[in-house]
C-alpha cells in the first residue's frame, strides 16, 4: 500500500503481469516513460486510472499499477468521461492507437476533445493495425500494400493532430517512442493541463510495419527531419539549423532555408487562442517521411466539460436547494383522498 | 359512457355516469396533446382515477391536414379503480377532416361527435381521402353530431385581442384547441380555474398569450352553456381510490422519479448518460432538471457513448443509467456485453416503440423482450424488470436499482411507448417505506484475501457479487476489462475450464438473484380458476380489466403479471403447471410465450398484436374466452 509520505518510484507504478508486446515493439518504451515519469509528477496509483480500448496499445492498463479498464474498441474516451465527470479527483488517462481512435472510435475522440474533458488521451500511432496482423489503418500512407490492400491503400490516411486540431482541442501534441526525454516533456505538459490532452506518439511495430518513423527516428536521418516546436523559438531544423518555417501569404507553412527566411521565420506560440498557425504547422506532413513537426502545437485554457457539469449540479443545489424527495414526488397537482 | 341517473337542470340534463372516454384529434398542429393534458388535469382534481392514451405521428409536422399529420390523445375516466385509456370513446372532438377520418370508426354508436366544421373545406376533405362531404353524405347519423365553428368562434373571442394587435390572425386561430377544451369542461361538469392558472404560468412570459388562450378557454365554455345545441351535461363522480395523496404520473416521469429515488436511497449520486431517441428521451430532460439531488445528465454523442459514460460512471461508483429504445439499445449490445463482464451496476433503460429498425418510433410495442434477453453475442446474462403501469414505472427503477447493486450487473429496465406518454393517478409512497438500498451494497476499502491481497472477482457467496472497488481506494488498484478473466483474481485468462466456470457463474448469480424474489402474487378471487392469464409489462391494464369483466360474468380466471423476466421467478413453472389452460397475450409476435414454454414446457396459449397501440380490454375478454373456454360471448 502506498501513503502519501513515501517517496514513488517506478516500482510503484508496475503491476506484476508479464508484458506481452512482441519484443522490441515501441509500446515498451511508451510505457517505461510512463512508468518513471508518473511518480516524478507526484501522480498516485490509487488516483490514477488508465482506459484504453482494443488494439496492441489498449493492453497498456493491465501494465500499470494503477487502476485500469480494458474496455472495448474504440470507446476508452466514452468510459472515461463517464469516469471524469464524475471523479474529479483522479487522474484519468486514455490509451488508444490509430485504428481504435480513429477508425471505429473516432466519433468518440472528436466529442472527448471538442467538449475539452478533463483526459489525457494517448494515441499510440504505429499506421498499421497489430492486433489483427498487419491490415492498413487510417494513418497508413496512400498506396500502403497490406493484407487487406494488395494492389495498394487508395484512401487519404488521416493527420491526428490536424483533427485533434479541428476539434479543437485544447491541448495537441505529438513525440515519439523512443525519444525518452522528449516524450518526457510533452506528457509532463500534458499531465499539468486542465482540459483534454491530446498526445500522438509515433509508435514503431516492429512486426507489421518496422521502420515507418525512419525518417524522423533514424540516427542519420532524424536532424535533417525532426521539426522540434519549442515555445517562443523560432522554428527552423536540421543539423545546422539551416531549414527554417516560414508562412505563406495564404497563412499555410513551407520550409525554406533559414538564411532566406530572415525574419520571415515563424515564432512558435502553442498558447495562441486560435488555432490556424498549429494547424498549418501540422499541414507540413501527412506521414512522417520528411521534414515534420514533434512537440506542442496547441495548449490553451478553457473550461474543462467535466468542471463545468459538475458546477451545474451544485449550482443548482445553490440556487434550489438540495432536493427533496417528499418534495419531488407530491410536485405538481396533488390531492387527497380521505376514506 | 353508460348513464346512470338523469336529472333536470334547466331545459338541460344532467347525466351521473360512472365512467367516460374522451378522444381529441386533430392536426400535428392542433394542440391535442395538450388540451388533452388539461383535461386529464381537471380529470385528476374531480378525483377520478383516469388511465390516458396519447397518440401522435413521428414527423414533427406533418403536412398539415393529412391522415399522417393527425395527432389524438384519449382519455378514460370513471368512479371506479380503473385500467386502461378505455376502448370505445363516448366523445370525439375533430378537429379536421382527417382527424375525422382517422377517428370515426372508433366512436360507439350514438356517441357524441363534435367537429370543427370551419375545416371541412373542400381542399381538408380531399386531402383526409373524403369523396363526398361526411356531413352531408349521411354517414354521421349514428352519432350526436354537434357541428362547431371553432375556429369562427376562436377568431370571434379574440376579436379584441387581434384589434390591440397582441397577436395576429394565425396566432388566434392556433387557440381553438382551447376553445375545445373550453367545450367539452362544460360538458363534463369540470371547472376550469386550474387550466387557467395553468396557463398564466406557462405563457408568464408572453401574458398576451396567456391571456388569448384564457380566453378562448372561456368562450368555449360558455359556449356550451348559452347554445341549445348541447343538451346534455355529465357528470363523474370522484372515484373511491385508497386514501392517500395523489398526482398524475406518466411514465417517463415515475421513471425519472424512480432512478433518484433509487439515488437517495442508495445514498449514490446519480449519474444519466442518454442519447436523444424518441420516446425515451423525456428520462434524459427529466433528470437534467434535477441536479439539485446531486444528478449529472450527460448528452452523449451518440448511443455508443452513452451507455460507455455510465460504464465509467459506474466503475467511478455512481448509480448510472443510460436511457433509450430499441435501436439505441442495439448499439449498445457490446457495450452492455462490457458491463456483464466487467460486473458494474448499472441501468439500461429500454422504452420500447414499434420495430424492427426505425420502426414506429412513437407507437408502443413489447417487441424487444428477445433483443435484451439474447441480443449481445457469448453467454451474456442480464436481469430484466419490466414495469406495469405509468406509475409502476417508478417501483420498477427502484426494483431494478436493488438488484443492480445487490448483485453488481448491469440490468435492463423495460418500458414502452404506452407507458412512457400514458399518465395515471398515483398514491404518492412514502419515502421511508421505500427500500433502503444503502443496505444492500457496500463499497470495498479493504484487501479481501488473508494474505493481503485484493482479488477483483473474489465474490460474495450469498450474492456472487464481485467487489465493488472504487478508484482512489489506495491498496486494492486492479484492472478490469472485457477479456475473460479468471475467477477469483480477475486476471485475463484464456483457460477452458475457467471460461466455463465463468459462464456457469455468470447464470449461477441470476439463480441467486431468482432466489431472492418475492414469490408470485396470483389474483384469483375464485381460487377456483382453470384459466390462467399470464401477463408482462404494459399489458397489465387491459388484462387485469378483462379478468374484472369475465369474473364479473361468472368465468373464474386467475392472472399473474412477471415483472421479473431475467432470472424468472422460481415458482412461476410450477404455477403454470398448475392451471388446466394458459393464455399469454403479448404486444409482439410471441416472446415470452417462446420463452416460458421452453422454460415449462407448459403449451401457453399466445394471442399478439402489433399494431402499434395497446390492447383494448373488449379485445382481450373475446380472446381470454376464446382461448380459455372455447367460445365467446
Ligand atoms: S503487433 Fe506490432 S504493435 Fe502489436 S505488439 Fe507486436 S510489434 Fe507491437
Amino acid at each position: 500500500m502506498t501513503t502519501n509520505d513515501s517517496k514513488l518510484t517506478k516500482k510503484d507504478f508496475t503491476s506484476d503481469r508479464e508484458v506481452r508486446w512482441c519484443p522490441g515493439c515501441g509500446d515498451y518504451a511508451i510505457l517505461a516513460t510512463v512508468q518513471t515519469l508518473l511518480p516524478e509528477l507526484g501522480a498516485r496509483p490509487e488516483s490514477t486510472a488508465f482506459i484504453s480500448g482494443i488494439g496492441c496499445s489498449s493492453r497498456f492498463p493491465y501494465y500499470m499499477d494503477t487502476y485500469g479498464f480494458h474496455t472495448i474498441h474504440g470507446r476508452a474516451p466514452a468510459v472515461a468521461t463517464g469516469l471524469a465527470i464524475t471523479r474529479p479527483d483522479l487522474d484519468v488517462w486514455v490509451v488508444t492507437g490509430d485504428g481504435d481512435g480513429l477508425s471505429i472510435g473516432g466519433n468518440h475522440l472528436i466529442h472527448a476533445l471538442r467538449r475539452n474533458v478533463n483526459l489525457k488521451i494517448l494515441l499510440f500511432n504505429n499506421e498499421i493495425y497489430g492486433l489483427t496482423k498487419g491490415q492498413y489503418s487510417p494513418t497508413s500512407p496512400l498506396g500502403s500494400v497490406k493484407k487487406s490492400t494488395p494492389m495498394g491503400s487508395i484512401d487519404r490516411p488521416m493527420n491526428p493532430v490536424s483533427l485533434a486540431l479541428g476539434a479543437e482541442a485544447t491541448f495537441v501534441a505529438r513525440s515519439i517512442d523512443t525519444d525518452r526525454k522528449h516524450l518526457s516533456s510533452v506528457l509532463e505538459a500534458a499531465y499539468n493541463h486542465r482540459g483534454a490532452a491530446f498526445v500522438e506518439i509515433y509508435q514503431n511495430c516492429n512486426v507489421f510495419n518496422d521502420g515507418a518513423f525512419m525518417a524522423i527516428k533514424d540516427k542519420d536521418q532524424k536532424d535533417h527531419n525532426q521539426i522540434r516546436l519549442t515555445a517562443g523559438e523560432p522554428i527552423t531544423f536540421g543539423p545546422d539549423g539551416e531549414n527554417a518555417v516560414v508562412a505563406r501569404g495564404d497563412g499555410s507553412m513551407k520550409i525554406v532555408p533559414t538564411e532566406e527566411a530572415g525574419d520571415r521565420v515563424v515564432i512558435h506560440d502553442p498558447n495562441k487562442p486560435e488555432p490556424t498557425t498549429a494547424f498549418a504547422l501540422a499541414r507540413l506532413s501527412h506521414n512522417p517521411t520528411g521534414p515534420t513537426p514533434i512537440g506542442i502545437f496547441r495548449d490553451v485554457d478553457r473550461a474543462a466539460y467535466d468542471e463545468v457539469s459538475r458546477d451545474q449540479v451544485e449550482q443548482a443545489r445553490v440556487d434550489q436547494g438540495e432536493g427533496s424527495l417528499e418534495q419531488l414526488l407530491g410536485s405538481g397537482n396533488v390531492w387527497d383522498v380521505v376514506s | 359512457m353508460a348513464s346512470d341517473v338523469g336529472t333536470d337542470v334547466a331545459e338541460r340534463t344532467h347525466v351521473q355516469l360512472s365512467n367516460a372516454v374522451v378522444r381529441f384529434a386533430g392536426d400535428s398542429g392542433d394542440g391535442m396533446q395538450l388540451a388533452g393534458d388539461q383535461f386529464t388535469n381537471q380529470t385528476a382534481i374531480a378525483g377520478n382515477d383516469l388511465a390516458t392514451l396519447p397518440d401522435f405521428p413521428a414527423e414533427i409536422r406533418a403536412p398539415a391536414g393529412t391522415l399522417a399529420g393527425v395527432s389524438s390523445f384519449q382519455l378514460h375516466f370513471s368512479d371506479q379503480d380503473i385500467h386502461t385509456p378505455g376502448d370505445a370513446p363516448d366523445v370525439l372532438v375533430a378537429m379536421n377532416p382527417a382527424a375525422l377520418q382517422k377517428h370515426l370508426g372508433a366512436l360507439k354508436s350514438g356517441g357524441t361527435l363534435i367537429i370543427n366544421t370551419d375545416a371541412f373545406s373542400g381542399r381538408n376533405l380531399t386531402k383526409a381521402g373524403y369523396d363526398e362531404d361526411p356531413r352531408e353524405d349521411g354517414s354521421l347519423t349514428d352519432y350526436q353530431l354537434h357541428e362547431v365553428d371553432l375556429t369562427t368562434l376562436t377568431l370571434r373571442a379574440l376579436e379584441g385581442h387581434i384589434e390591440r394587435g397582441e397577436l395576429n390572425k394565425k396566432e388566434a386561430e392556433r387557440c381553438k384547441n382551447m376553445l375545445a377544451l373550453g367545450l367539452v369542461s362544460w360538458m363534463f361538469s369540470r371547472p376550469i380555474e386550474e387550466t387557467e392558472s395553468w396557463l398564466e404560468s406557462k405563457f408568464a412570459k408572453k401574458p398576451e398569450v396567456a391571456d388569448a388562450n384564457v380566453a378562448a378557454l372561456r368562450a368555449g365554455w360558455n359556449f356550451g352553456e348559452t347554445t341549445e345545441a348541447f343538451v346534455f351535461t355529465y357528470e363523474v363522480k370522484a372515484a373511491k381510490l385508497p386514501p392517500g395523496r395523489y398526482r398524475n404520473i406518466t411514465g417517463n416521469q415515475a421513471l425519472s422519479y424512480g432512478l433518484v429515488a433509487a439515488s437517495v436511497r442508495s445514498k449514490l449520486p446519480l449519474f444519466c448518460g442518454s442519447y436523444p431517441i424518441t420516446p425515451a428521451s423525456d428520462i434524459l430532460h427529466e433528470l437534467a432538471q434535477l441536479k439539485r439531488f446531486n444528478v449529472n445528465t450527460f448528452q452523449a454523442e451518440d448511443e455508443i457513448a452513452a451507455i460507455g459514460s455510465v460504464i465509467g460512471a459506474a466503475f467511478g461508483g455512481s448509480l448510472a443509467v443510460t436511457a433509450s429504445s430499441g435501436p439505441g439499445i442495439a448499439l449498445k449490445a457490446e457495450a452492455m456485453g462490457l458491463a456483464m463482464i466487467t460486473e458494474l451496476p448499472c441501468l439500461i433503460v429500454n422504452v420500447q416503440r414499434g420495430g424492427p429498425s426505425t420502426g414506429l418510433p412513437t407507437k408502443t410495442e413489447q417487441s424487444d423482450l428477445f433483443q435484451v434477453m439474447f441480443g449481445r453475442n457469448g453467454e451474456a446474462p442480464i436481469p430484466i424488470v419490466a414495469a406495469s403501469s405509468p406509475a409502476d414505472c417508478f417501483h420498477a427503477a427502484i426494483e431494478a436499482a436493488r438488484i443492480a447493486l445487490t448483485y453488481r450487473t448491469p440490468v435492463v429496465l423495460l418500458s414502452d411507448g404506452y407507458l412512457a406518454n400514458s399518465a395515471e393517478p398515483w398514491r404518492l409512497p412514502e419515502v421511508d417505506d421505500l427500500p433502503d438500498l444503502s443496505a444492500d451494497f457496500g463499497f470495498t476499502t479493504e484487501p479481501n484475501t488473508p494474505d493481503g491481497d485484493f482479488l477483483p472477482y473474489l465474490r460474495d457467496p450469498e450474492t456472487l457479487a464481485r467487489p465493488w472497488a472504487l478508484p482512489g481506494t489506495a491498496g486494492l488498484e486492479h484492472r478490469i476489462g472485457g477479456i475473460e478473466k479468471e475467477d477469483g483474481s480477475g486476471h485475463i485468462s484464456y483457460d477452458p475450464a475457467n471460461h466455463h466456470r465463468m459462464a456457469e457463474l455468470r447464470y449461477e448469480r441470476m439463480d441467486k438473484i431468482a432466489a431472492g424474489l418475492p414469490p408470485l402474487e396470483v389474483d384469483d378471487p375464485s381460487g377456483e380458476a382453470d384459466v390462467l392469464v399470464v401477463g408482462w409489462g404494459s399489458t397489465e391494464g387491459p388484462i387485469r380489466a378483462a379478468c374484472h369483466d369475465l369474473r364479473a360474468r361468472g368465468r373464474n380466471v386467475a392472472r399473474v403479471h412477471v415483472r421479473h423476466l431475467m432470472p424468472l421467478p422460481q415458482d412461476l413453472p410450477d404455477l403454470l403447471r398448475s392451471y388446466e389452460t394458459v393464455i399469454l397475450p403479448e404486444n409482439n409476435m410471441g416472446q415470452l410465450v417462446t420463452l416460458l414454454r421452453s422454460a415449462t414446457l407448459v403449451d401457453i396459449k399466445p394471442y399478439n398484436r402489433v399494431t402499434g397501440q395497446p390492447f383494448s380490454a373488449t379485445e382481450l375478454i373475446d380472446v381470454i374466452e376464446t382461448l380459455g373456454w372455447g367460445e365467446s360471448a
